[in-house]
């Protein structure tokens, strides 16, 4: 198992390393200089030689690249053009909301993906398949940014129960576990679990109608085993994957929060990727997507550790 | 309706006899089929736009601004520049499903060439296309999207080439895995060894095998690219104003939605509708494929 888990990590180093020659190469994709954005048009010359040194635009490449890791592994990912303010500081509290979001969005996704998933694959072509289907096809077909608008529609702006924006009176910083926070997240989280309860349902169905038309279930009912000593060989079965799917769909959700938080201004990493974008504050956006890709990556290594823990037919290749 | 017949001998690379019945299966799905219509309907709003769209997309008039659906001479009501709403839903088409379509097409070239290379050559080659498509692969994709049009900065083109890059890679891996699988099977082998050169083998032996599941798995990529190209738009990179696009729309109604909360949602209505389509009639391809998700 430690040689599996060594191996699986050994190969993640060069995905790592790809992953950040990518956001590396992100600000220098962009058009013109990345301090095009902070400096006046009117800007003298050796005005914009000057910052170009400070920021180390003026040396090759590979140097920067170099500098720029050796930074970021000390845990210093630059300072925001827009703000001035370091960019490590920023992500820190944006992550933490983020992050709180996206949790609550999946387990609710996976509960109630679970149960749709688990009733549509069990009652398999009946009508609760169907409308059980029909459902997870919504939540996969849903852009999910429109779903929340129509849901502060009906909650805030109709029936006013409900806040349409924000984290909290104080915003995040004050965030607590009461009942004046906690009814910000709702809306939000409800939206975001749509995604992972469709492919999360999708997933369940395919397990739980394979693990049924298997011969050993039929044997099993052949030898009198009830439904519900059935329903103990599907969990056992289909928790490996089922789980699998939910910790990488953390992960999307995490990166992908960044549509959701712009309708409910959530005050996380996606609303911070939109200032950047919308600032074109471009050290901003090349950290927070490095933060944001990196913990992807090691959620995909803790998922492929955890399934292959759970789950001794998962081959350790 | 195919009026194939199963006469057809199936022959190396593609039978018609196979595609016909996947055709037949497919005519037979009644879900799948009112998927198409819708799409068809959407296509075709989108190519007569100018013949059927009642006014002009651009031009508006502050007075009557945010007018509610129903509004005389406005059956959707008006947008928050006084733009016909049915007007701008019609036109929007064009632009919201060229932005969605077009990526997943480009990437289902480029990907399927990758994949198919990586598959069938193997070795170092293999090593190192899907080494570089792994490390696309490691961004979440609506970060990806996002993270290069942002860089990038707004514009059409920005924008198709950000979502092209982000469906390359699953496109790819899939296209390595069928391509992998399908080297190994006996037929080819035979050909290899009775000398064929690899681009014969490919082009006889291996497309016609892995082309098939290639697509229906990049059919089914178009509802999720349909929803992240509007996506950008709405956080304001992709289509710039004035021009009616779903996703744009819905993001300059946002502030409306406290006036005229039910024309504000309208486009994320029409973004709804296309990829639930696009979602049905993939689904639908892959069982009259007979494969697996």
């Amino acid at each position: 198992m430690l040689v599996y888990v060594l191996k699986r990590l050994f190969y993640t180093l060069p995905v790592a390393f790809g992953v950040s020659v990518v956001c590396f190469l992100l600000v220098h994709i962009a058009p013109g200089d990345p301090l095009t954005s902070v400096l006046p048009p009117d800007a003298s010359a050796q005005l914009q030689a000057e910052m170009r040194k400070i920021y180390g635009f003026d040396r090759p490449l590979i140097v920067q690249y170099g500098l720029w890791v050796l930074k970021t592994l000390q845990g210093d990912l630059g300072v925001s053009i827009a703000t001035g303010r370091p960019v490590a500081g920023e992500l820190r509290l944006a992550l933490g909301n983020t992050l709180m979001l996206a949790v609550l969005a999946t387990l609710i996704g996976f509960v109630l993906g679970c149960l749709f998933g688990f009733v549509a694959g069990y009652f398999r072509d009946s009508w609760l398949d169907k409308l059980a289907s029909f459902v997870s096809i919504i939540g996969v077909s849903v852009p999910h940014y429109w779903l929340g608008m129509v849901l502060v529609i009906i909650f805030s702006v109709q029936l006013n129960w409900l806040p349409a924006t924000g984290a909290g009176p104080g915003g995040s910083a004050d965030w607590a576990w009461d009942w004046v926070h906690v009814r910000h997240l709702i809306l939000p989280a409800v939206t975001m679990s749509v995604i992972p309860m469709g492919i999360v349902a999708r997933t369940v169905r395919a397990l739980v109608a394979d693990i049924l038309s298997q011969e050993f279930i039929t044997g099993q009912r052949a030898k009198g085993l009830l439904d519900v000593g059935v329903f103990r060989h599907v969990v056992k079965n289909a928790a490996p994957t089922a789980l699998a799917v939910m910790g990488l769909q953390l992960g999307y959700l995490l990166g992908g929060s960044i549509l959701i938080e712009t309708v409910f201004s959530w005050p996380g990493t996606g609303f911070l990727l939109g200032q950047a974008i919308f600032q074109r504050d471009l050290p901003l956006l090349q950290g927070t997507i490095l933060v944001l890709a990196m913990f992807f990556v090691a959620l995909n290594l803790l998922v492929d550790v955890v399934q292959t823990m759970l789950d001794p037919r998962v081959q350790r290749a | 309706m195919s009026t194939a017949s199963f006469e057809t001998i199936a022959t190396a690379g593609t039978s018609p006899g196979y595609w016909s019945g996947v055709l037949r299966r497919l005519g037979r799905d009644p879900v799948a089929m009112f998927a198409l219509l819708v799409i068809l309907a959407m296509v075709l709003m989108a190519v007569f736009a100018p013949l059927i769209a009642p006014a002009d997309p651009y031009r508006g008039q502050m007075l009557r601004r945010l007018r509610p659906i129903g509004t005389p001479g406005f059956p959707l009501g008006t947008d928050e520049l006084g733009r016909d709403m049915l007007t701008r839903l019609i036109y929007g088409a064009r632009l919201s499903l060229l932005m969605g379509v077009t990526p997943v097409f480009i990437a289902f070239f480029i990907g399927s060439a990758i994949g198919i290379t990586a598959g069938y050559l193997g070795g170092k080659v293999n090593t190192v296309l899907m080494r570089t498509v792994d490390v696309f692969f490691a961004f979440p994709s609506v970060l990806l999207a996002i993270a290069l049009s942002g860089a990038l900065g707004a514009g059409i083109f920005n924008g198709l080439l950000s979502l092209t890059i982000v469906f390359i890679p699953p496109i790819a891996r899939i296209a390595e895995s069928v391509t992998t699988a399908v080297r190994k099977i006996e037929y080819v082998e035979a050909a290899r060894a009775s000398g064929a050169s690899a681009l014969t083998i490919v082009r006889v032996h291996v497309l016609g095998n892995v082309i098939g599941p290639i697509f229906v798995y990049a059919t089914g990529l178009i509802s999720v690219s349909l929803i992240l190209a509007s996506g950008l738009s709405f956080l304001g990179l992709g289509v710039k104003p004035p021009e009616p696009e779903w996703g744009l729309m819905l993001n300059t109604l946002r502030n409306a939605i406290y006036v005229q909360p039910w024309v504000a949602a309208l486009p994320g209505a029409m973004i709804f509708i296309t990829s639930i389509s696009f979602n049905l009639l993939s689904d639908g391809l892959r069982s009259a494929m007979d494969l697996k998700s």
